[in-house]
């Protein structure tokens, strides 16, 4: 078969002990390879829109907008501002006059209706062409109608979607600071880097809960302005999916002289482990027993049925390739924990340092990509005989025109994944894949009538 | 009609954007990538988009422009964009269309291909290519989607020998739908070239190994040959040809192939319109099949008429489907109350009011609104209490809100699976959406009724 990988991309993948690990990535997309990757915009907005009583208007053509119009399943107890896709939708006198004038008008239209806590402005990439002065609308409608309106400096084209975290967490660093933070717990937190997908993040703080610490802010699923601007109020700041939030941790960090942990909620071994170091961070002897006592009757409770499945789904081959790569990590760990090997893992946006540990983790003859393809992905899932590739809605019809389980792992997902329970819906969300007797009919297990022999 | 009041914010688009319309139009040509000449997000998210409704892979690729590019123009990586596509695709045909940002930039795509050509072409034969400009900030993906048509029609057809055949411009339907067209011409004998065609582009069957490009498409000499046909059959009543020009346009000018421009046949009349061409066209009377189709389409009305007389329908999406389905609605004794659409043709109420003549009173008229986006709709749906919504599946949440059946047509359809599959045109596409809006209507009396029916 004729080689997959364009050759300007091969430095991009690494077979695992084939050669001593080497990878390039953190490049930018090549012209012309049908990248999966998105744009700053994306990563903003991934960031920012699950924060529910806040404004999220998307100043450009109308497409970045309606594209990203409640895509992803961040859930809110509360306001849904969020799911709404308020944009200026630019046209073409816009273009050449300028869009400031209509992006006012829009935002005091917006506010007024729907009298947001605070209103976040996405720049696309044609603003930063046409030379709008975000900055200086937004404060002049904050001193208008007395709300925090931000920029946030996510033209498409300024970097992949890491830049648009980065510029996410700019943003909230300036809401940060702002709210009072009396009657704080000393044994509090911020959860940064969950987005409540599915309901994840309720899951998440009743554990915390249940183990004596205050939650300040939930960063930023099911996210409240208020809760935000007082988040410098809590002791620590635990921090999911390293790519997305890492920043805001580190100016809170350097402004306020918060600490953070990274954790990840995903698999019994990654969750129990993130309650056991913010108990030990609190250093406080109840706090670590509850945590047990609580990990001793979660994992009780979702076993059973784990070793089920595990019974049926040992040996089977997964694929992995999602955004951050941290989530690869404990993919990688929960594959295991149901008896599953994994034969290749990559994501869009890791660094050469995460690739190092995951070639670490991983078995001889994994494959190890960077910011993929739909062909090399193809020719891997083939290659592989993988029977569940994990990642996005845009991989799904990759593995199923193959005849491949799938299983969704992104934003858009609707199952809860994280937390115990949410190891068991992962497990269950293979098994239903895997052991689906569809396959018995694809091409690929199967001859059809009218098939040449 | 322009919506009233005229908000300044758009909340909730119904459109979508200009290129997307001419990525899909490029996925219909055998052999053909479509390419966006812009920045990646753009192309990822019409992936992303375009997948979801379909279930089936789309590669768009994407020059990927960085900021550097958007200071110095685009044209380097245009290129080697479309070398890379080349190397690793094999394409017959590459669809280039702009975005925003390079038209904004100014980029010249013409000639920067012009260069390309002169540059690579020299020892092999490079695929061939299609460009349309497609800034969104000026029309939605319907323009894009008649753009990218006109421009594979300007760039590619020739005036070849006079053939027998009929070329047919559908617009954008469900790959259901271009499978049925394409039975209806041969059924009538008449050789045709479908331009685009998603029947299998778009609606592949499982395969064993991934193709790189999907099989199907309208073949390309039959594009080249389409200056050679007798006629051509273009739908879109909506279509702004002053401003735009279109496929068949084009081809009547350049080629003196006669153009008739019909409505997308949807319901008894419209489709009656079409199917009096294709025996004017063809010298022969309609096939069997279809006159049973008809007339058990008719007799169907008959059974049901009475589960929808009156009930109230708001109608919205892209402008022709909205115009073919309120045709249909008006025909089956449903009131559509609002006609609505993104899109900015100017000619929406002109053509609703062509297609409904003769059936509703000049009192029963609907109302006509474009640039509407769904918070406009909700606010209209508050006034007009509704029975059921007509459209594409982001009325979803406002259907939920009104508590009434939502029918789901066009594109997109996220939250079912199938889209491609639904058949709208032609008797046989009637029968399917009768039978649904019919029994959706029978559906939520028999939920809302204390008293649990199984007999209609
Ligand atoms: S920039 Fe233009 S082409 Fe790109 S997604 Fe936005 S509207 Fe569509
Ligand atoms: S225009 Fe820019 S910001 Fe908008 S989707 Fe495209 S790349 Fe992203």
């Amino acid at each position: 078969m004729e080689a997959t990988a364009l050759k300007e991309r091969e430095s991009q993948i690494h077979r695992n002990g084939e050669k001593p690990f080497s990878i390039v990535c953190d490049k930018d997309s090549l012209a012309g390879a049908v990248s999966q990757r998105a744009c700053v915009f994306c990563g903003s907005r991934v960031v920012l829109y699950p924060i529910a009583d806040a404004l999220h208007l998307v100043h450009g053509p109308i497409g970045c907008a309606v594209y990203t119009w409640d895509i992803r399943g961040a859930l809110s107890s509360g306001p849904e501002l969020h799911r709404l896709s308020f944009s200026t939708d630019l046209q073409e006198m816009d273009v050449i006059f300028g869009g400031e004038k209509k992006l006012e008008a829009a935002l005091i239209e917006l506010i007024d209706r729907h009298q947001p806590k605070a209103a976040f402005v996405y720049s696309t990439c044609i603003v930063g062409i046409i030379g709008d002065d975000l900055e200086a609308v937004c404060r002049k409608v904050e001193r208008l109608k007395d709300i925090p309106v931000i920029p946030v400096q996510s033209e498409g084209f300024k970097g992949n979607k890491r830049s648009g975290y980065k510029a996410a967490c700019n943003a909230m660093a300036r809401l940060i600071g702002t709210g009072d933070t009396k009657d704080i717990s000393k044994h509090s937190i911020n959860i940064l880097g969950d987005f409540n997908l599915a309901g994840e993040i309720w899951m998440i703080r009743d554990y915390f809960k249940r183990m004596g610490i205050e939650v300040v802010a939930n960063i930023t699923g099911d996210g409240r302005v208020n809760d935000i601007r007082r988040a410098h109020g809590a002791a620590l700041n635990v921090v999911q999916c390293s790519g997305a939030t890492m920043d805001l941790a580190n100016m809170m960090e350097e402004g306020y002289g918060i600490p953070s942990i990274r954790v990840s909620y995903f698999g019994i071994e990654d969750m129990s482990e993130a309650l056991y170091d913010v108990a030990r961070f609190f250093d406080d002897p109840e706090i670590m027993a509850r945590a047990r006592e609580l990990v001793q009757e979660e994992v009780a409770k979702i076993y059973p049925e784990i070793q089920k499945y595990k019974h049926a789904l040992k040996g089977k081959k997964a694929a992995i390739y999602v955004g951050g790569s941290f989530k690869a990590f404990s993919l990688v760990k929960a594959f295991r924990m149901i008896g599953m090997d994994v034969v290749m893992v990559g994501s869009q946006t890791g660094t050469k340092e995460d690739y190092e540990e995951l070639a670490e983790i991983t078995d001889p003859g994994t494959i190890i990509v960077d910011d993929s393809n739909p062909l090399e992905l193809s020719s891997f899932l083939t290659e592989k005989e993988v029977d569940i590739f994990v990642g996005g809605v845009k991989e799904r019809p990759i593995a199923y025109k193959l005849g491949v389980g799938f299983c969704d792992h992104n934003h858009e997902r609707k199952e809860a994944l994280a937390g115990f329970t949410g190891m068991l819906n992962f497990a269950r969300e293979v098994y239903s894949s895997v052991m689906s007797p569809v396959w018995h009919f694809v091409p690929r297990n199967s001859s059809s009538p009218g098939d040449k022999s | 009609m322009s919506k009233m009041p005229n908000y300044i914010s758009t909340t909730n688009a119904c459109k979508l954007c200009r290129p997307l319309g001419a990525a899909l139009a490029f996925r219909g040509i055998e052999g053909a990538v479509p390419y966006l000449h812009g920045s990646q997000g753009c192309a990822t998210y019409m992936r992303r988009y375009i997948i979801s409704h379909f279930n089936e892979p789309i590669d768009i690729a994407s020059s990927s422009l960085s900021e550097k590019h958007a200071v110095y123009g685009g044209a380097a990586n245009l290129k080697l964009g479309l070398k890379n596509v080349t190397s690793k695709y094999h394409p017959q045909l590459i669809g280039i269309a702009t975005t925003c940002l390079t038209e904004t930039i100014g980029d010249d795509v013409p000639r920067i291909l012009q260069e390309y050509a002169k540059e690579e072409g020299t020892g092999q034969t490079l695929p061939l290519n299609v460009h349309v400009s497609t800034p969104s900030y000026a029309g939605s993906h319907m323009e894009g989607f008649h753009g990218a048509v006109k421009s594979v029609v300007e760039q590619l057809a020739t005036a070849a020998p006079t053939k027998r055949s009929i070329n047919l411009l559908p617009g954008l339907v469900s790959s259901a739908d271009y499978r049925y067209l394409s039975e209806i011409m041969q059924d009538f004998g008449l050789s045709s070239t479908i331009l685009p065609d998603l029947s299998e582009t778009l609606d592949g069957p499982a395969l064993m190994e991934y193709e790189k490009i999907p099989q199907g498409g309208t073949p390309l000499a039959a594009i080249r040959g389409m200056g050679g046909a007798r006629a051509t059959i273009e739908f879109g009543r909506t279509m702004n040809t002053n401003k735009h020009g279109s496929g068949g346009l084009s081809l009547q000018e350049h080629f003196a192939c006669p153009n008739h421009c019909l409505g997308l046949p949807l319901g008894i009349g419209e489709t009656d319109r079409l199917f009096a061409l294709l025996e004017t066209l063809s010298s022969r009377t309609t096939p069997h099949k279809y006159v049973q189709e008809r007339g058990r389409l008719v007799d169907s009305y008959v059974d049901g008429h009475k589960y929808v007389f009156g009930k109230r329908a708001i109608i919205y999406g892209d402008e022709d489907l909205v115009v073919g389905l309120t045709a249909f609605l008006a025909e089956i004794g449903i009131k559509p109350v609002l006609c609505a659409s993104g899109g900015k043709s100017g000619l929406l109420s002109e053509a609703v009011a062509a297609v409904t003549k003769g059936i509703l009173g000049a009192d029963e008229m609907p109302r006509v609104l474009e640039g509407m986006d769904f918070f406009d709709i909700a606010a209209e749906a508050e006034q007009l209490g509704p029975d059921l919504l007509v459209g594409h599946s982001k009325g979803a949440p406002l259907a939920r809100k009104l508590n009434i059946p939502l029918i789901r047509v066009g594109f997109p359809i996220h939250d079912r699976i199938g889209g491609q599959r639904l058949l709208h045109l032609g008797y046989r596409g009637a029968q399917m959406l009768f039978d649904t809006v019919t029994n959706s209507l029978i559906e939520k009396k028999q939920n809302d009724s204390p008293i649990g029916y199984s007999y209609m």
